[in-house]
């Protein structure tokens, strides 16, 4: 155990390797990934993002009566939405997501759902995050790199211990791990190597360590030890960095908390909107040339309830808005079966009615981005032959 | 393990209540009544009466140094770490914004701590009726649309408090509740509001904005009523399924992440047999062989490890802010949960690569800044017995008093509880 000193770590010895990174209310997780351009990422929105607001269907009749103070100007007028082809528009923070839409690089997603029906963050969120209809002790995005076929391992593949508290997306067998900035003085090396000794025995204490420090080794030389103070934008930057390297990972998962806005919503999505939105921005700047070759899919676990609650907020409904984006997708329009918002078209008289399921995006990613083939997105997502993968997402 | 450990941790559950504790720059302990007058003006930097006299805005930081300097130096470990757990249990957070932030202190001092040996429903009621969670959960802004206020001002339900009660403090989903059911509580709850303005300041009933009829929750009918939001509490505390939750958060929280059926089965039979007796409960968790099952052990989250080091470094109250320091570092912040579901309970939750790396990190740092304590004497003192032949031979055999320090805090039998 003595060479696994920080010193020692190099790039080429850390491919097979994800990271992880937290900060504030939003965290981030890598892993290699097929030996393709392609990058992807999942960012996951946790708290229940209100698609309505997000992306508003001023062309729906009912949506005035039933979102009073929540519904935004038209296209147009002061402080208005920004249009997204006549029915829909954008929240009138998201501007540079905006910007993408008009350059074809954004699609919003509405009407969508994950595969339950639970109105429990905390369920919702697990089985988003599984692929499945009940809890899993792994996440789809892991399963469906671990289940790619071995010719299209370009990368190495050591078997780390994986990273416990990674978002369930990317756990399982594939490979992960996880780096943080240190705000303290760090031991000499003699003294890492001393107490990587004493605890090498430890099965879980043990391998973790060892990990770590290769994590360390690998993100040290790329994301500057000072810059990781912020919230999600420099956290997506960094991201962005590391994806960009011709060696680096190609897949990550990235999240943002914040969105359970019972309360005084019109205000506090304001704000976390800004983030999400300069966020993704800066993703994009970050990856350069690599944009091209990136997707990246915006959820979250649920939508919110379509009529106001009693306290300026909504509460905890359905179908919520979705977004796909980056320099492979097929943008510059809204995918949506839109069920309406009239009163007999609400699921159970209250919320938005979900007419896709998350997974056959997903499903529809895995095969026509990162080309996996299909036992890998039946590993991915169990039990679900009847949720065909979505076509259409990507440039050909 | 002794039995006079036994007797240490039994004799904690009847000790006298500990001494108020003024905050920094205060001379009392502060009262709920004076917090809500701070939140209820401008903020400025002191009120008469009972309000602590300091800026309102340096409340919540003083109120969580005040409680971390209690845990650094208390007689009563075992009762804090009740008081830990419970306040998970019901967590609020600082992220909930200023009231809750500002009344955080005195939800744990009086919500949560008098009631930790007492009767589940009690802690229960306690709880989600302090004017912290009635904001951290949106309840003071719920109103019932058929109610007098409602109709008059157009506004509603908020059902936030209503589901996590049922989620999260009382049944579980595996108790099959519905949306329905859900919505039902909600409208029961209406009503309950914080008065500020004018006192008696706190939780009070508002008749005219509770939602007028009768409710049903999975087929238990309640009329309309103060009365019932009592009832439906004592309901829900009795109820099988949350005997069955609770018994199994104390026993992951007790003896192992995964803590064996009976041991479960045993807890849950007791709140049943005694109504919910949590001090019942407590001693018989004392009394489980499996609890004293070293291969059993726990990992220590953040927040347990940077009290127990400071403990074993000697620390007095003054290394409070240390404390809150490190646990944040460490992936901790002290009533800083990210949801209404609390700090995670498991191994899994805490023991990622870096997390771990950290601990060293952090276990070096502070061993720097205790440097004159002694090595060996601390091993002694914390592991004892339980120190492997390795991490003694590594304490005594270091270069300097630090680095001895640092193999002790950072040896795997410091990482467990």
């Amino acid at each position: 155990m003595r060479h696994h000193s920080p010193g020692i770590g190099r790039r080429g010895f850390l491919l097979g390797l994800a990271t992880a990174a937290v900060f504030g209310n939003s965290r981030l997780a890598f892993a290699a990934g097929p030996g393709g351009g392609q990058r992807f990422v999942v960012v996951l929105l946790r708290g229940a993002l209100d698609g309505l607001s997000a992306v508003q269907p001023y062309g729906d009749p009912a949506l005035a009566g039933l979102r009073g103070s929540l519904a935004s100007p038209e296209p147009g007028a002061a402080g208005g939405l920004l249009d997204l082809g006549g029915f829909f528009g954008l929240h009138p923070r998201l501007t540079k997501m905006h910007a993408m839409f008009t350059s074809g690089q954004l699609m919003p997603l509405h009407a969508v759902c994950g595969p339950t029906r639970s109105r429990s963050h905390f369920e919702a969120q697990d089985m988003l995050e599984s692929g499945a209809e009940q809890r899993m002790a792994s996440g789809w995005l892991n399963r469906a790199l671990a289940s790619r076929p071995a010719q299209m391992n370009a990368r190495n593949r050591e078997a780390f211990a994986i990273g416990a508290d990674l978002p369930l997306i990317l756990r399982g067998a594939e490979p992960v791990g996880m780096y943080t900035p240190s705000r303290t003085d760090r031991p000499p090396n003699d003294v890492y190597s001393q107490l990587m000794e004493l605890n090498h025995a430890d099965p879980l204490i043990g391998p973790a360590l060892a990990e770590g420090l290769r994590a360390r080794g690998f993100t040290a030389g790329v994301v500057p030890r000072n810059e990781q103070r912020g919230g999600f934008a420099e956290l997506a930057s960094a991201a962005g960095r590391l994806m960009a390297a011709q060696d680096g990972p190609r897949v990550a998962a990235m999240e943002i908390g914040g969105w359970d806005t019972h309360q005084n919503q019109a205000n506090r999505l304001v704000p976390i909107l800004a983030q999400l939105d300069d966020g993704l921005d800066a993703l994009r700047l970050s990856l350069g040339a690599a944009w091209s070759t990136t997707v990246v899919l915006v959820m979250t676990e649920f939508g919110r309830t379509v009529r106001v609650n009693g306290s300026n907020g909504t509460d905890h409904g359905t179908g919520s808005a979705a977004f796909l984006l980056g320099g492979a997708v097929s943008g510059g329009r809204v995918l949506a079966d839109w069920p309406g918002l009239g009163p007999d078209k609400l699921l159970e008289q209250r919320d938005l009615q979900p007419t896709l399921d998350l997974r056959s995006v997903a499903k529809g990613l895995l095969s026509s981005h990162l080309q996996l083939p299909d036992p890998a997105i039946a590993v991915a997502f169990p039990n679900s032959e009847a949720i065909k993968p979505k076509g259409g997402l990507l440039v050909t | 393990m002794a039995g006079s450990t036994r007797d240490w941790l039994l004799a904690q559950l009847d000790a006298p209540p500990d001494p108020p504790q003024p905050l920094k720059g205060s001379e009392a302990e502060p009262k709920l009544d004076g917090l809500l007058a701070i939140l209820s003006t401008s903020g400025g930097p002191s009120v008469p009466g009972e309000a602590p006299s300091l800026p309102r805005r340096q409340i919540p930081d003083a109120e969580v140094l005040a409680y971390l300097a209690r845990l650094i130096v208390t007689p009563t470990p075992f009762r804090e770490r009740l008081v830990a757990f419970w306040a998970n249990h019901f967590t609020i957070s600082l992220r909930g914004g200023r009231t809750v932030a500002v009344l955080a202190g005195d939800y744990v001092r009086t919500a949560i701590r008098p009631h930790v040996t007492g009767r589940f429903v009690d802690l229960l009621r306690a709880a989600v009726l302090h004017p912290a969670m009635l904001a951290y959960l949106n309840q003071a802004a719920s109103v019932g649309p058929n109610s007098p206020v409602g109709l008059s001002r157009k506004v509603g339900l908020n059902e936030n408090l209503a589901r996590e009660i049922l989620e999260l403090h009382t049944l579980t989903p595996a108790a099959g509740y519905t949306q329905a059911d859900v919505t039902e509580f909600a409208r029961l709850l209406t009503g309950l509001t914080v008065q500020t303005r004018q006192e008696p300041r706190g939780t009070i009933f508002r008749a005219a904005r509770h939602e007028p009829g009768t409710r049903t929750i999975l087929g238990k009918t309640f009329v309309e009523g103060a009365a019932s939001i009592d009832a439906a509490f004592e309901w829900l505390a009795n109820h099988p399924s949350t005997q069955r939750h609770v018994a199994l958060k104390l026993a992951r929280h007790f003896v192992a992440d995964e803590p064996p059926t009976p041991v479960v089965d045993r807890l849950a039979r007791l709140l049943r047999a005694t109504g919910g007796d949590l001090g019942a409960v407590t001693r018989e968790l004392v009394a489980l062989p499996e609890a004293w099952d070293r291969s059993l052990s726990k990992l220590r989250s953040p927040l347990d490890i940077s009290i127990a080091w400071l403990r074993a470094l000697g620390a007095g109250a003054e290394a409070a802010k240390t404390a809150s320091d490190t646990s944040q570092a460490l992936g901790q912040g002290v009533w800083n949960a990210v949801g209404p579901n609390g700090w995670p309970d498991k191994a899994e939750g805490w023991a990622s690569p870096e997390g771990l790396l950290l601990r060293l990190d952090w276990a070096y740092d502070l061993a720097g800044r205790f440097s004159r304590t002694d090595a060996r004497q601390a091993l002694d003192v914390t592991l004892g017995p339980l120190a492997s032949a390795s991490t003694r031979e590594a304490v005594l055999r270091a270069g300097s008093n630090r680095e001895a320090l640092t193999f002790l805090l950072g040896s795997p039998e410091f990482q467990r509880r």
